[in-house]
């Protein structure tokens, strides 16, 4: 009999329902609340490389670009959040939509090298405009506040993430058997096969870029509304590195496989506290080590090894 | 006005030459194995790194500098063996993110033992600036100049006359019909790894008396010579070449006349540019694709 793909669904619903009353105090509440956060990224995010083919090098870019709309807008300029919040995001999409047309004639590496170098002019942006964004030193973020109800406390925010979360699994559980996510996966296949049984190639490669950078855009203002604080390590390389890690560690094209990698690169940087200065070559040679013994990522290698092949 | 002009020139042209050596890196892996290797910035360090530490334990200069292109060469040995053979055939990502692995690991590696401060290397043959036109040029730029030349004069050379070196572009080409004809094509990834990380860690010495370097110079470092290899059409040696030199000398003119604070977004703004106007670079040829 072949499982239902929703049956993972109500298991993070129940796993969500559980973690607030068996989490022993507010530190393991907020790790919690980073975990979700980065999986709803890494969903996203995995719906470009992961179902498209298509790699992004740049994503902590418009994560930046959310965070420092809902910095900026209303700190200097006196606006409500959530304007600010979509502001940040029709930014981010536009900027997509105006570079993704030529992007996406490109293939693999020279696509690697155009969103790498497009993420970086935006970090370095935000560095350099120091009167706006405070530069290096970041700036404070406005409590993010809704119909004189103030979303301040730790156990408010997980609630509202958690529901975000099953929202986005459910979304893309639902949109990787549409004819959008049937046409993602097509062109990942084989674009020219694609275009032969009339895909817009193009189309479709630049909706989903500018949807999931809009994407990114929302979940950056979320987390620095959430964080209270940004500072431009947010939208560096190195972030956009993690993000994409997390998708590759998890599984491509793995639905849950972009929750596993989520949780698991959100907790490993805690558990790797104790090793005092060698977190970067532990974490490097973890790293490795995943891709040469799973290069197809965790949740895949697992499924095939256990699953009944349903 | 000229003066000015000259300096930034030969500022650029300096660091131009050591994005080339991190460019033809990135070409020769390339070629070898279709992987880009974003580990190419963390040999340009380590040449540094290697290059202070082992003088400073009393060795002779001239030996201080073997070692420190051999020791990287060794590294790019064993990520190319470990790392890299084994997983023949996987996707683009999973091999970015296996050299990524790789550098974070060199890059913590160096920082654990060697720390975090800011080193240098005394000039190779003094600091008097040689006075041209009004600009200075330092004696150590004309180092970084000579040597770039001798090793692209001595790669070229090697893959137009030598068997090995042909046979290094035959792979290239075609790697299953280079194969077919009796080429070690193991062997070639094996020397393209070990001269890639050799030639950046020689470009990492060299200007290193001018730049300093520190455990975390790396990233940009390779960064900006994988824009230069895109620039110049991956895969072209000789594409490599000049389009570090014009990242070099754009950057430098650009941090002259425009911002010095934007001086590091100049080479992706021109890359960007690049690839929306001429997709496979300026000296990338012709492609098409196999279904």
């Amino acid at each position: 009999m072949r499982k239902s793909p929703f049956f993972g669904l109500y298991i993070v619903i129940a796993l969500l329902l559980i973690i607030p009353f068996i989490a022993p105090n507010n530190f393991y509440l907020d790790l919690a609340i980073r975990m979700a956060i980065n999986a709803i990224i890494v969903l996203g995010l995995n719906l470009l490389i992961g179902f498209a083919g298509q790699i992004s090098l740049g994503h902590a870019g418009f994560l930046g670009i959310g965070a420092y709309a809902s910095a900026v807008l209303p700190t200097h300029f006196g606006w409500h959040p959530l304007p600010a919040m979509a502001t940040g995001a029709a930014l981010a999409a536009g900027l997509a939509a105006l570079v993704a047309r030529p992007i996406f004639k490109l293939k693999g590496n020279y696509l690697a090298m155009a969103t790498l170098g497009l993420g970086i002019i935006i970090s370095i942006a935000i560095r350099n405009e120091t009167n706006l964004t405070g530069g290096p030193d970041g700036m404070p973020v406005p409590v993010m506040g809704l119909m004189g109800f103030d979303l301040s406390s730790d156990k408010q925010w997980y609630w509202v993430i958690a529901l975000l979360l099953v929202f986005s699994l459910w979304a893309s559980l639902n949109m990787i058997d549409s004819p959008f996510g049937r046409a993602l996966r097509a062109l990942h296949g084989s674009e020219v096969a694609s275009q032969v049984v009339g895909v817009d190639i193009v189309r479709y490669k630049v909706a989903i870029f500018v949807l999931s950078a809009a994407f990114a855009s929302i979940m950056g203002s979320i987390t620095a509304h959430y964080v209270g604080f940004v500072t431009p390590t947010f939208a560096d390389f190195f972030h956009s590195i993690e993000l994409v890690t997390m998708v590759v560690v998890g599984g491509m094209a793995s639905i849950y496989g972009s929750l596993v990698g989520a949780v698991l690169l959100t907790a490993l940087p805690q558990a790797l506290a104790t090793f005092e200065g060698w977190e970067t070559v532990v974490f490097g040679v973890i790293l490795m080590l995943c891709m040469i013994f799973m290069p197809k990522g965790l949740v895949p290698t697992l499924v095939s090894k256990f699953g009944r092949g349903d | 006005m000229l003066a000015e002009f000259l300096q930034f020139l030969f500022s650029g042209i300096t660091v131009g030459a050591t994005y080339a050596l991190a460019a033809l890196g990135f070409t020769l892996i390339y070629n070898a194995s279709n992987v880009i290797n974003f580990a190419q910035g963390e040999f340009i360090m380590l040449g540094g790194m290697l290059a202070v530490f082992f003088s400073a334990t009393g060795l002779p200069m001239p030996a201080a500098i073997a070692l420190a292109i051999l020791v990287p060469a060794v590294v790019g040995i064993a990520l190319e063996k470990f790392a890299i053979e084994p997983l023949k055939g996987a996707e683009t990502v999973t091999l970015i993110i296996i050299t990524i692995g790789a550098s974070l690991v060199i890059r913590g590696l160096v920082q654990v033992t060697l720390g975090k401060n800011t080193f240098s290397l005394p000039p190779f043959s003094g600091d008097t600036p040689i006075m041209v036109l009004g600009a200075t040029l330092l004696p150590q730029s004309l180092w970084v100049l000579g040597v770039t030349a001798i090793v692209v004069a001595a790669l070229w050379y090697f893959f137009s006359k030598t068997l090995l070196g042909k046979a290094m572009l035959a792979t290239s080409v075609n790697r299953v019909a280079a194969e077919l004809v009796g080429i070690n094509t193991g062997f070639v990834l094996f020397l393209s790894f070990a001269l890639s990380a050799a030639l950046g860690a020689l470009g990492g010495i060299l200007i290193t008396p001018i730049t300093l370097t520190s455990y975390d110079v790396g990233i940009m470092l390779g960064l900006k010579g994988f824009v230069a290899a895109v620039l110049g059409g991956l895969g072209n040696g000789l594409g490599a070449v000049i389009g570090g030199l014009i990242v070099g000398i754009l950057e430098s003119m650009g941090a002259g006349y425009i911002s010095s604070a934007y001086k590091d977004a100049i080479p992706f703004v021109l890359i960007l540019l690049i690839l929306f106007f001429m997709p496979r670079g300026i000296f990338g040829g012709k492609s098409t694709d196999r279904v």
